[in-house]
C-alpha cells in the first residue's frame, strides 16, 4: 500500500501540497486572530455573507455560460464577458427612456420585466451570432484556433459597442421599489440584494431542471458526452450547440441586468472583470459541470466579500480589500492543488480531455 | 589664342561660382545652434508639433477632455501660431493608469517631430511616462498630476523634464483636513484609496494633517479602481465608526462608494468628502442623488485670475457647455508656458528652418517666473512645481445633480476664511 503511494506521488505533488498547506495554515491563523479580536459582530458577518451571496450569484449566472459551452464544445468562450456586457448596456437605453417618461416609477414591475427581456434578447442574439459566424466554421479546426478566435471576437464586440454607445459610462436609473431594506429576526438585507439573490436562484434552478429534466436538455448532455454517437442517434448537433449558446446568452443577459441594478454603472468594458471572475468560478467548480459553476460562483463571491476581513485582518495586513482579487485567485490555486478537476468536476476521460 | 580666352573665361566663371558657394556656405556656418540633448528642426511650412497625453476615453474621460480643451483654447488665443509657425496638437489617450501612461509616452517618444508634451492627467500615468519622454528629450508639463512624489526633490534625474501647473497634493490634503476638523468639527475619519499614486499619497497627506489637528483616523482602506462591490470594505470601515470618509479616488470607483455608503449599517450619517479627481459631472452621473451634500476639495475657481471669465465665455462658445472637470485652466496655463518657452528658445535659421533645443526648452520652462496665468502667478520651482496652489472646498447640491453640473462656487477656502477674520495670524505658512 505504502509502496503504491510512494510510486504515485511525485516531488511536484509534495511541493504543491506544502504550498497548499502553508496557505491553509495562514488562513486558519488569520481567521482565528480576527475572530479573537471581536471587531466584527454577528450582524457584520451576516452583512458580509449577504453581500458575497449577491455578488456570487451574478458570477454563478455568468459562469453557467462558460461551463455549458465548454461542456459541449470543449472550448473556452472568452467572448462570453462581452455577451454579458452587451445586454444591460443596450437595455440601459430602454431603462433611461422609461425613467425619463415616468413609466418606470408608475409601473416598476412591468418596466423591470421589459428591461430584462431586452437585455436577455440582445445577449442571446449576440451569443447566437457569435456561434454562427465565429465558431461554427472552425468547429473541426484544432482546439487552439477557436480559442484565439474567441479572444478576437471579444475585442471586436467590445470596440463595436464602444463605437455604438461611446467610451464613457452610463448610469442606470434607480428603481424606487428596490430601494430600502427588509428586516427579519433583527437581521437586515437590502431589498435589491434579496431580489438579485432570489432571481439568480430561480434562474439557476430553472436552468438546471431544463438540462436535467427535458428532452432538449438530455440531448444537450448527450452531445456533450459524445458528438458522433449522438449524431448517429438522430440528434441535430448544430441545433443543440445553438441551444447551449441561447441558454448561456440568456443567463448572461439576466446576470447583466442584475449587475446593473446592483452597481448602476454600465460601460463597454464592464464585462471584463466579471467575465474573468466567472471563468475562475467555472474552473473552481469544475469546468463543464453546471452545479459546479453555480457553487464556484457563490464560493468566489463569498470569499471576496468575507475573505479580506476574515483572513487578512487578523494577519495585520493593512487595507486588506485591495487584495480581494488576490484572495479569489489564491482560492483557485488552492482548490486546483487539492482537486485539480475543481470542486465538483469529474475526472475527464482521455477522449474528452 | 581664341582658345586661351575661352579657357580663361570658363576658368573665371568657375572661380566666381565656387567663391559664391563658399560664401553661402560660410553664411550657413555662422548660424550655429547647439543643444546638449538634441535640436528639433522644423522646416518652413511645417507645424510645431505639441503632443497632449491625456485620458480622453473611459470613465475618466472628462478629466482629459477638460484639460485638452484648455490647451486648445490657449493655442487659439495665440492665434494658432508662434514664431510664424502654426501649432499642431495631437492627442494620445492614457487611460488613467500606469500601463496607459507608459504606452502613450512610448508612442510619443518615438516621434521626433514632437517639441514638447502636455500631460498627463493621472499621476499614475506620469510615474512611468515622464521618464520615458525625458529620455527622448521631451519635456512635459502636466495640467492635473497632483501626487507629491512627482515634484519631490528625491524623485530622481529621470523626472528632470517634468513640470506641472496643477497644485501639489500636500496643499490639497491639508486644506481638506483643516476643513473637516475646523469647519465641520469632526473627530474621526476613515480614508479610502485605490492604489494609484495620486489617491494613496493624497489620503496619506490628509490623514497626517487630520491627526496633527487632533483628529483620529479609524482606518485607511484601499480598493481596486475596477472594483464595483464596495459594501464589504465599507462594512469594515463602519466598525471604526468614522464621522467622515475621505476618498480621493476616481470616477468609477468613487461613484460606487458614494452610492453604496448609505446602504451599509452604521454609515447612514457619515459625511463624505472626495477630491479633484471626481469633481466632474460624470461623477454626479455615476453617484446620482447620493452625491447630494458631499464635499470635494478642488482648485478654487473664485481665486482664478481676471482672464478666467473671458476663458469661460470662449469655452462656452466653442464647446457649448461649462467646463467638465477642475483642470481646464491648468491646461490653458500649461500650454501657455510651453508656447512661451518655445518662443524664447526657438531660433530661425536663414533658410527659415526653426531650431528648438530640447535641453534649452526644458531649462526655459523651469525658468518660468511670475507668469500671469489663469490659475494665478506661476513660478516653476527647482523641482517643477509651477502652481500657485489655491484649494477650496465645494459642496454638491441637489440642483447640481439634477443639472449634472459641478458647483462653480466654493463654500469655503483658506484664503477667503483668512480674509474674513484677519485676527488669527497666519499660523506659519504650512510646509509646501
Amino acid at each position: 500500500m505504502l509502496k503504491r503511494w510512494k510510486k504515485r506521488i511525485t516531488p511536484t505533488d509534495v511541493v504543491m501540497w506544502l504550498i497548499g498547506g502553508a496557505i491553509l495554515v495562514l488562513i486558519f491563523w488569520g481567521s482565528i486572530a480576527t475572530l479573537a479580536t471581536g471587531t466584527y459582530t454577528g450582524h457584520h458577518w451576516f452583512d458580509f455573507i449577504i453581500f458575497g451571496l449577491a455578488q456570487g450569484s451574478i458570477y454563478a449566472l455568468i459562469a453557467m455560460g462558460y461551463t455549458m459551452v465548454y461542456g459541449i464544445l470543449r472550448m473556452i468562450n472568452f467572448a462570453h464577458s462581452e455577451v454579458f456586457m452587451c445586454g444591460p448596456y443596450t437595455a440601459y437605453y430602454v431603462a433611461a427612456a422609461f425613467y425619463s417618461s415616468g413609466f418606470l416609477d408608475q409601473y416598476p414591475i412591468v418596466s423591470l420585466i421589459m428591461i430584462f427581456l431586452v437585455s436577455m434578447a440582445t445577449s442571446t442574439l449576440v451569443a447566437v451570432l457569435l456561434e454562427r459566424i465565429a465558431y461554427r466554421p472552425l468547429r473541426t479546426a484544432p482546439r487552439l484556433i477557436p480559442l484565439i478566435t474567441a479572444i478576437g471576437a471579444s475585442f471586436f464586440l467590445q470596440y463595436t459597442f464602444r463605437g455604438f454607445y461611446g467610451s464613457g459610462f452610463q448610469a442606470y436609473p434607480v428603481v424606487q421599489i428596490l430601494e430600502g431594506e427588509i428586516t427579519f429576526w433583527g437581521f437586515r438585507i437590502l431589498k435589491f440584494q434579496a431580489v438579485v439573490i432570489a432571481a439568480a436562484a430561480i434562474l439557476m434552478a430553472a436552468l438546471y431542471s431544463f438540462v436535467q429534466r427535458t428532452r432538449l436538455g438530455k440531448a444537450i448532455r448527450a452531445v456533450s458526452e459524445d458528438k458522433e454517437t449522438s449524431a448517429l442517434m438522430g440528434i441535430d448537433i448544430d441545433r443543440m450547440i445553438v441551444t447551449t449558446f441561447v441558454i448561456g446568452g440568456m443567463s448572461a443577459g439576466a446576470a447583466g441586468v442584475l449587475y446593473a441594478l446592483m452597481f448602476k454603472q454600465v460601460h463597454f468594458f464592464m464585462g471584463f472583470i466579471p467575465g474573468i471572475k466567472a471563468f475562475t468560478a467555472a474552473v473552481l467548480g469544475g469546468i463543464g459541470n453546471i452545479p459546479g459553476a453555480m457553487l464556484g460562483g457563490i464560493f468566489l463571491g463569498l470569499v471576496e466579500s468575507v475573505g479580506p476581513s476574515l483572513f487578512l485582518d487578523g494577519l495585520g495586513i493593512v487595507a486588506p480589500y485591495q487584495l480581494k482579487d488576490a484572495i479569489a485567485f489564491t482560492m483557485l490555486v488552492l482548490v486546483l492543488i487539492f482537486r485539480p478537476t475543481g470542486i465538483l468536476g469529474e475526472r475527464l476521460t482521455v477522449k474528452k480531455a | 589664342m581664341k582658345r586661351m580666352v575661352t579657357l580663361f573665361i570658363v576658368f573665371a566663371m568657375v572661380v566666381c561660382v565656387s567663391a559664391g558657394f563658399a560664401q553661402a556656405q560660410a553664411k550657413k556656418e555662422t548660424f550655429k545652434y547647439e543643444d546638449k540633448i538634441g535640436v528639433v528642426k522644423i522646416k518652413k511650412g511645417d507645424p510645431i508639433h505639441i503632443a497632449a497625453w491625456m485620458v480622453v476615453a473611459g470613465p475618466d474621460a472628462s478629466l482629459g477632455t477638460d484639460t485638452k480643451r484648455g490647451v486648445e483654447l490657449a493655442i487659439e488665443d495665440k492665434g494658432g501660431k508662434i514664431l510664424g509657425f502654426s501649432v499642431k496638437l495631437s492627442v494620445q489617450d492614457t487611460g488613467c493608469n500606469a500601463e496607459g501612461g507608459q504606452a502613450a509616452a512610448t508612442k510619443l517618444a518615438a516621434d521626433p517631430t514632437i517639441v514638447a508634451a502636455i500631460g498627463s492627467n493621472c499621476s499614475s500615468e506620469a510615474k512611468p511616462g515622464a521618464p520615458i519622454l525625458w529620455k527622448a528629450g521631451i519635456a512635459t508639463v502636466s495640467p492635473s498630476n497632483t501626487a507629491p512624489f512627482l515634484t519631490d526633490p528625491k524623485r530622481g534625474p529621470e523626472y528632470d523634464g517634468y513640470l506641472r501647473t496643477a497644485h501639489n497634493d500636500k496643499v490639497q490634503g491639508a486644506v481638506a483636513a483643516e476643513y473637516a476638523i475646523k469647519q465641520l468639527k469632526l473627530k474621526k475619519a476613515a480614508t479610502v484609496h485605490d492604489g494609484s499614486p495620486y489617491a494613496e499619497q493624497l489620503q496619506a497627506v490628509f490623514a497626517d494633517n487630520f491627526k496633527k489637528l487632533g483628529g483620529t483616523i479609524t482606518s485607511q482602506e484601499a480598493v481596486a479602481p475596477t472594483d464595483t462591490d464596495m459594501r464589504p470594505v465599507l462594512t469594515k470601515i463602519a466598525t471604526g465608526k468614522p464621522d467622515i470618509i475621505y476618498y480621493p479616488i476616481f470616477i468609477a470607483a468613487g461613484g460606487h462608494i458614494t452610492r453604496q455608503v448609505k446602504e451599509v449599517k452604521g454609515l447612514e450619517k457619515v459625511k463624505l468628502m472626495s477630491a479633484d479627481g471626481t469633481f466632474s459631472p460624470d461623477f454626479l452621473k455615476a453617484a446620482g442623488d447620493t452625491a447630494v451634500g458631499m464635499y470635494h476639495s478642488s482648485p478654487d475657481f473664485s481665486a482664478f485670475g481676471a482672464g478666467y471669465k473671458t476663458f469661460l465665455e470662449k469655452h462656452q462658445k466653442k464647446y457649448g457647455e461649462k467646463p467638465i472637470a477642475p483642470f481646464h485652466a491648468h491646461g490653458y496655463d500649461a500650454a501657455m508656458i510651453v508656447l512661451a518657452a518655445i518662443e524664447k528658445v526657438g531660433k530661425k535659421a536663414p533658410d527659415g528652418t526653426l531650431h528648438i533645443g530640447r535641453q534649452q526648452l526644458r531649462d526655459a520652462l523651469y525658468a518660468t517666473k511670475n507668469f500671469k496665468g489663469l490659475t494665478g502667478n506661476l513660478n516653476c520651482g527647482a523641482t517643477g512645481d509651477c502652481a500657485d496652489p489655491m484649494i477650496a472646498v465645494y459642496q454638491t447640491t441637489a440642483d447640481n445633480v439634477k443639472k449634472l453640473a459641478i458647483p462653480d462656487k466654493p463654500i469655503w477656502s483658506p484664503a477667503a476664511a483668512a480674509a474674513a477674520k484677519p485676527a488669527p495670524a497666519k499660523e506659519a505658512p504650512k510646509k509646501k
